[in-house]
């Protein structure tokens, strides 16, 4: 059975509470390698039946939905209404939920082009671990009323409330896609992606072995016109999914994703695949400390890893440094003041 | 605290920057939200990052009220000073660090003003896209404290759409920074959180902007249509037909009839509403959109329709718009711009209820929007030296407000939430919903030293606030003691 699980999953909060007794949530389980390591002994808190669309009019852009909604549904009917999640977030094993995605906070290939997750999310209702529902923003484009919490829920990993519904923008379809392939070396891609920019519809931008991939995106004209102007060799639009899903790198121990300023040097050689125009690069067991070559440049996650890959003390997500750690701290008092949502997930003492 | 003292301390952090005078005070007494005055016990002008750092750590360590303030443009009162507080003017930091045009940024100060920016990258073939009306004045400091929006929005969001890094001062002093030069950094995303907060988390001193290359192609069409109806059902069928216009704007006949006499933009003044559509992109993309957004206009009803694709013909076009606001200033002595979102297929009855209310405050009332995004600006129209004019149109301006939450939108788009609408956060939010934001302060600054009583208002105020207002036949704290 599924629909509305508030008072189902409050209930499970307040006893959580009261027995101070930690909870990991859960919704389709699709990003369970994402983060620290939940031990089994934990109880888990699944979302996954909380489920439904609450309100979505195509033509207001918004879409406003339950946390437990897979990802997959969800696509399916903006599709229908030649609409779509304009962030494009990763699916993974194909049961993602809504609740995850948001939580999560992960663009796909579109992100530089459209914009982040969190660029689209409207508002949010939360159970606190208070156990308190309480909502924050709504579902109209520009709201300045109030801090902007639900942002900051985006990408939080599930330490700071249950994400209980989420309004998100959305955007039409385009009416062509098209992906090319065109022969490149790693160090001159970036040149020809400035200089396509300007007149030619893109949408998504990688670079892999000494090929640049690049997506266009638009009207039938201006695709067609861009598609005969830049040559190369067309390939299947579904290249994306495998990029956003992390489906390009085979059997790995370890994966880490760089995020830098698209220009920059640093690992671009070294990375097995470059997307977002040049900012997202993608090291495949590297066998040195990426965050070393780093410095203050950027920041480095390893998103997918062998538990036996992992040595003792590794950080996971970059390490904050103060005054920042210390908003996180107080800012995770707040929400979450017997520290029982996911605790450990983000980072150790989080 | 002795006064006296501790201007002889600022003065060794900021030399002669610093105002005491009574007169001269009076100067910055208020912000663009001019029916709120106050004057602050102190002003400082600092003119680089170490002087605001040393005069905040001052402040904390007195225990002395800061308010930050950039151009004093902000229409909620974010800015009014504190009568006991130091107002820290940031206009003189207002240098362009850096522009860097292979990644798209510009590193700036915060007294930069908004079109700065783009008249800076406009070499480039770039632009900053957020752009409030006040743009020429306004400050991109303030621009982030208010999560500033414009009339490009629906295409190109807001302030916090478009900013990457930021650099701030806790309330302690201490200089950090959130974000980063890529598209995103580790840990939570207190970047999008600091964007509107009102100066209540720190003192921003720099900021790192997305730069949009400039639109290959750009078209303006207006059209006038008999009825208000008429025109939002076209601005349905442009969304639905999967145009996302870089500004779609509607304007009423007062509004319209306002902006003519103003400066002759050539719009139809007999019109019942107006509408301009801007569609900015690549070339052969526009052209399609644009034929298909002529025959969405003929087909609900436009009276006529006017396009532009040259810069001084849209110009031209936008100018009636962009002049609406001081059009409206000129004939009424005073005006109310208020500021709340709606969904948009509830434009109809919301400007019906505004014109009712209109009637029953007995002020009139002319109505910008921006249709796109569902964000309302009815500005009403009043004059202060009548007798209870200015207590009308805010009573009025209110009821305004909560119309707007009845409707399930919002009491602020883009002008924040300052004193003028801290009693209306009172029906948006809860009393819980309200503790956390408390929370979220305190999360960056314990001690309540920046811009206190703004943005979120005391749950006490918020009981004194129900006591004389009853939302909907129950006070909205009942569970709280009132004795």
């Amino acid at each position: 059975m599924t629909g509305d699980f508030t008072q189902s999953l409050l209930e499970q909060v307040q006893e959580a509470i009261g027995y101070k007794s930690p909870l990991v949530i859960e919704g389709g389980g699709s990003k369970k390698f994402y983060g620290y390591p939940q031990p089994d002994v934990l109880k888990r808190l699944y979302t996954s039946d909380h489920q439904g669309v609450i309100d979505y009019s195509p033509d207001e852009l918004v879409i406003h939905v339950r946390a437990g909604t897979p990802l997959s549904e969800v696509r399916k009917l903006l599709a229908d209404s030649g609409q779509m999640l304009a962030f494009e977030p990763p699916d993974f094993a194909g049961n993602a939920t809504i609740g995850g995605v948001i939580a999560s906070g992960l663009s796909g290939a579109r992100r530089p082009f459209s914009g982040a997750l969190r660029d689209f999310v409207l508002g949010t209702t939360v159970i606190t671990g208070s156990a308190e529902v309480l909502t924050f923003g709504g579902q109209v484009m520009k709201n300045v009323a109030g801090y902007d919490v639900s942002r900051l829920i985006a990408g939080s990993l599930g330490t700071l409330g249950v994400i209980l519904d989420v309004s998100l923008k959305v955007l039409p379809l385009p009416e062509l896609e098209v992906t090319l392939t065109i022969p490149v070396s790693r160090g001159g891609f970036q040149v020809l992606l400035q200089s396509m920019r300007q007149s030619v519809p893109v949408s998504a931008a990688a670079h892999e072995g000494d090929h640049l991939r690049v997506r266009l995106s638009g009207s039938e004209i201006s695709v067609t016109a861009a598609v005969k102007e830049l040559g190369g060799e067309e390939i299947d639009n579904s290249y994306w999914d495998q990029v956003n899903n992390l489906e390009r790198f085979g059997e790995i121990e370890q994966l880490w994703r760089i995020s830098v300023v698209p220009g920059s040097d640093i690992l671009l050689e070294e990375a097995a695949l470059v997307d977002w125009g040049g900012s997202l690069r993608w090291l495949v067991q590297p066998g040195f400390s990426p965050r070393e070559r780093l410095k203050k440049n950027g920041h480095a996650t390893l998103m997918k890893y062998k538990a036996a890959s992992l040595a003792p003390g590794l950080d996971i997500f970059q390490p904050l440094v103060e005054p920042v750690a210390g908003i996180h701290q107080r800012l995770k008092k707040q929400f979450d003041p017997a520290g029982i949502f996911n605790p450990g997930r983000m980072y150790r003492d989080l | 605290m002795d006064k006296h003292a501790f201007i002889h301390r600022l003065r060794a952090i900021c030399g002669e920057n610093i105002i005491a005078d009574e007169p001269q005070l009076k100067v910055y007494e208020t912000d663009g939200l001019t029916a709120k005055r106050r004057a602050p016990w102190l002003v400082v002008l600092p003119s680089s990052v170490k002087e605001v750092q040393q005069v905040v750590k001052l402040c904390f360590d007195a225990e002395v009220p800061l308010v930050a303030r950039g151009a004093g443009t902000g229409l909620s009162g974010g800015a009014l000073p504190h009568a006991d507080g130091v107002l820290l003017i940031l206009a003189k930091l207002k240098r362009i660090l850096s522009v860097d045009t292979e990644n798209r940024l510009a590193t700036v100060e915060p007294g930069v003003t908004n079109l700065a920016i783009s008249e800076a990258v406009k070499d480039r073939g770039l632009y900053y896209a957020p752009d409030p009306s006040s743009q020429v004045a306004c400050s991109i400091g303030g621009n982030v404290a208010e999560n500033s929006g414009g009339v490009h929005c629906l295409k190109y969001g807001l302030t916090v759409h478009n900013v990457r890094r930021l650099k701030i001062i806790s309330p302690t002093g201490d200089l950090y920074e959130v974000g980063s030069h890529a598209f995103d950094s580790a840990g939570y995303d207190l970047l999008a959180l600091l964007h509107g907060s009102e100066g209540m988390f720190g003192i921003v001193v720099e900021i790192t902007v997305a730069l949009l290359p400039i639109p290959e192609s750009v078209s303006v069409v207006t059209a006038g249509f008999a009825a208000v109806e008429d025109a939002a059902s076209a601005v349905t069928d442009i969304i639905s037909a999967g145009i996302i216009p870089a500004g779609l704007e509607m304007m009423d006949k007062l509004a319209i009839e306002a902006a003519e006499a103003y400066v002759k933009a050539g719009y139809p003044t007999g019109a019942e509403a107006l509408l301009l559509c801007e569609l900015d992109g690549i070339e052969m993309e526009l052209e399609t959109q644009l034929r298909s957004l002529m025959d969405i206009l003929k087909e609900n009803g436009a009276t006529s329709i006017d396009s532009a694709t040259v810069p001084e013909e849209r110009e031209r076009l936008w100018r009636g718009r962009k002049a609406a606001f001081p059009a409206i200033g000129r004939i009424a002595p005073d005006y109310y711009c208020m500021d709340g979102t709606i969904p948009r297929r509830h434009l109809s009855l919301v400007l019906n209820r505004i014109a009712a209310l209109s009637e029953e405050f007995s002020l009139p009332v002319a109505n910008v929007f921006h249709a796109g995004d569902g964000n309302l600006h009815p500005l009403i129209l009043y004059d202060a030296n009548e007798a209870d004019e200015l207590r009308r149109a805010e009573e009025f301006g209110a009821r305004i407000l909560e119309c707007c939450i009845e409707a399930g939108g919002t009491i602020t788009g883009e002008h924040g939430v300052g004193i003028e609408k801290i009693d209306q956060m009172c029906i948006q939010f809860s009393e819980t919903e309200l503790s956390l934001f408390h929370g979220v302060k305190a999360a960056f600054d314990e001690k309540s030293i920046l811009n206190p009583g703004k943005a979120v208002p005391s749950l006490h105020r918020c009981v004194e606030f129900g006591a004389q207002h009853v939302h909907q036949g129950k006070t909205k704290f009942p569970e709280l003691d009132l004795f």
